[in-house]
């Protein structure tokens, strides 16, 4: 059943610290999606796609535009693993530290990730280049352990394929 | 003469270079002046072999791999394009024992098509159930549901045509909305039936939940995907809009009078989110916490609307049921369990991959005849069936058949099919940490024995491993297990305990402190 929004009457301070960019591209996504039915997690990746993170200035914009308080929208965007608050290196890195990928040697591979980058997970390297994530299943499991780059899926990961795979992603940066 | 020549664009495949491999491919013929069509098929689940290349000989597949793009000028060599003798030949596809063995029913398809290409799926039989569901009255498509016996593939193996005459007859308000949602956030580690569902063979997905439309009465379809799979959702979408173009979604499908739409939702990386209460919760822009019960989702699930939830597998049965026939489908199984499983075998396993197999095969059969045992080469130690809550199987059960209820009836469970091997190198006492670890890290939060259960439970490993009161911290352990077991709201606190206590059971070598260890070795 669906039920009438109701919007409230009151003044809600909706003022935004977002630089103008950033701004724009946060009340871009909001203007393409608030209709939705269910429409916060969809707007939540569409900044995060937009920015690569969901800034904290974006919270009190979007509770406006879907008519909740800051306090919910703070509760959804801390609730998932997935979004993030802080702004990201240049490259995130997930890396999978499920059962599969454990049983072919992830632990080592994580200690190797941390030492390499020098962070621990949900860190960015002093660089500002890479972002470590943890991730609990790629779905890669007959092919562990298994690893993600800004999206693209790596399977038979030991730690010194993990540093090609580095100095490929630094390789295509510089070209 | 144009030869074809199939490269995966599966994830798995690409993971290890497909992608590259198919350039090569592209490049070398051109170079040699062959003529050759590619087509990016998805993977025929022999994911160990992969990129798995392969080419048609006089209507015949052929198969080589692995094949990196370094190999690809010595296939050319070898004349590969006519089936051509090569180290990484494996010869015709459908003669690999891996694949010969198997029970296909819902991946029939699986690696013979294009999997956007809906011409291809009409051609391979696809939408002929949604034909046969659109002649019939709604409670004859559920009817046949529940004869065929198809449950729950997500885990929790409900009867899934019990869940579906709930929706049908299940009293509307207001405008009479009703919901189809798709359960797709595959989270458990060693699972990837799903994803090969949606990346390999998505009109398969769309008919089932086309079908599940028409048979609840449900105008709107939601497909619940988890972040994690990117490559699962450009193909889902790139399949919805050709299936809209062509009217197999949208108004008046086929000219039936009857409407469905389709839209796939994405999650945000919570593992909690595979609950179906907490599923509905996220799609309705929430936290995902999970939904006390009753109301079940099918009276009162999403926007508080009469919902069928299922997971992707589940609803991917629904066409060859309605197709074949609920016999058919029936015919395949053992006990209470009918019809066939997708089977994957993950972790530390040489043949590592898909095998659907009607149920009642046994580990043993599935972890060496399959899976050639594991791919260390040392003893296979352990192996954990049905995700990071399914408990941990000693090879002294390694017989038991693949069955609902067998498996329940000696502690373990089915799940959603996913075994993860590990050889003798593994630290059982590590594994059970982890399981207590992983459910702290995904706890919803609602209940308490998850939320603070899961905490105290790697403390309470932590102390027991270091030698600190040991016999009374597993009391307690096993204490802890029980009210999490007992008091959970849902299966995430409710079955981290299974893990737990079968690696505690089974191998309580693994949890003596460093100095029981060293005094037993003195």
């Amino acid at each position: 059943m669906k039920t009438e929004r109701r919007v409230i009457p009151i003044k809600v301070e909706a003022r935004s610290t977002l630089t103008p960019q950033d701004d724009a591209a946060v009340r871009t996504v909001i203007n393409k999606m608030q209709d939705m039915p269910g429409a916060l997690l969809p707007i939540l990746h569409g900044v995060q796609d937009a920015l690569g993170y969901v800034p904290k200035d974006a919270i009190p914009v979007i509770a406006q535009a879907l008519n909740l308080s800051r306090a919910e929208v703070h509760g959804v965007v801390s609730f998932y693993h997935w979004y993030r608050q802080e702004k990201p290196g240049e490259h995130v890195i997930h890396l999978c530290r499920a059962e599969a990928c454990q049983s072919r040697g992830a632990v080592a591979l994580e200690a190797h990730a941390k030492a390499k980058l020098g962070v621990d997970f949900h860190g960015t390297s002093s660089d500002g280049r890479y972002t470590l994530e943890p991730a609990y299943c790629l779905g890669n499991c007959a092919l562990s352990p298994a690893v993600m780059i800004d999206g693209e899926l790596y399977g038979r990961v030991s730690p010194q394929r993990f540093d090609t795979l580095l100095e490929k992603t630094a390789e295509e940066a510089a070209s | 003469m144009t030869t074809t020549i199939y490269i995966p664009r599966d994830a798995a495949a690409l993971s290890v270079g497909a992608d590259d491999t198919a350039k090569a491919l592209a490049a070398e013929a051109q170079r040699l002046g062959v003529a050759a069509r590619i087509v990016r098929n998805s993977s025929r689940g022999m994911l160990w072999l992969e990129p798995v290349v392969e080419v048609e000989v006089n209507g015949k597949r052929h198969a080589y791999g692995p094949v990196q793009a370094e190999d690809v000028a010595s296939l050319f060599a070898a004349d590969f394009v006519n089936g051509g003798a090569h180290p990484l030949a494996l010869g015709p596809t459908d003669d690999i024992p891996y694949l010969k063995n198997q029970e296909r029913l819902t991946f029939a398809r699986a690696g013979l098509t294009d999997p956007v290409s809906i011409d291809d799926y009409i051609a391979h039989d696809g939408y002929k159930g949604l034909t046969n569901a659109l002649a019939m009255a709604p409670a004859a498509i559920v009817e046949a549901v529940l004869d065929s016996g198809l449950r729950g593939r997500g885990g929790a193996a409900f009867p899934a045509g019990i869940k579906w005459k709930t929706v049908l007859n299940a009293p509307v308000e207001g405008d009479g909305q009703k919901y189809v949602v798709c359960n797709a956030d595959e989270g458990d580690s060693g699972t990837f039936a799903d994803r090969m569902i949606m990346e390999g063979d998505p009109f398969v997905l769309i008919e089932g939940m086309t079908i599940a439309g028409i048979a609840g009465g449900a105008t709107r379809g939601y497909i619940y995907l988890r972040c994690e799979y990117p490559h699962a959702q450009r193909a889902l979408n790139e399949a919805i809009a050709n299936a809209y173009a062509r009217n197999y979604l949208g108004a008046n499908i086929l000219g039936s009078g009857k409407h469905f739409d389709l839209e796939v939702r994405m999650g945000a990386g919570a593992y909690i989110c595979g609950e179906e209460t907490s599923l509905l919760e996220s799609l309705e822009g929430k936290r995902g916490q999970v939904r006390f019960k009753p109301p079940v989702p099918a009276l009162k699930g999403l926007f508080g609307c009469p919902t069928i939830i299922n997971n992707v597998v589940t609803l991917a049965s629904v066409p060859v049921i309605l197709d074949k026939g609920a016999e058919h489908y029936k015919n395949f199984g053992v006990g209470r369990s009918r019809g066939t499983l997708p089977i994957q075998l993950a972790g530390n396993i040489k043949h590592g991959g898909l095998v659907e197999k009607a149920f009642g095969v046994t580990l043993r059969e599935l972890l060496y005849d399959f899976g050639g045992g594991s791919a260390s080469g040392r003893p296979i130690r352990t192996v954990q069936v049905g995700g990071p809550l399914g408990a941990y199987i000693p090879e002294s059960q390694f017989d038991l058949p693949l069955d609902y209820e067998a498996y329940a009836k000696s502690g373990n469970m089915v799940g959603h099919g996913g075994i993860v091997v590990f050889d003798d190198t593994v630290d059982m006492a590590a594994m059970a940490r982890y399981a207590m670890e992983f459910c702290a890290i995904e706890s919803c939060g609602k209940c308490t024995p998850c939320r603070i259960g899961s905490t105290r439970g790697v403390e309470v490993i932590d102390r027991m491993l270091a030698g600190d009161l040991p016999v009374k911290q597993e009391a307690l352990l096993r204490d802890l297990c029980e009210t999490m077991l007992a008091g959970s709201l849902c299966a995430l606190g409710g079955m981290v305990p299974y893990p737990v206590l079968s690696a505690l059971n089974h191998f309580p070598e693994d949890f003596q402190s460093q100095p029981q260890r060293a005094r037993a070795a003195s």
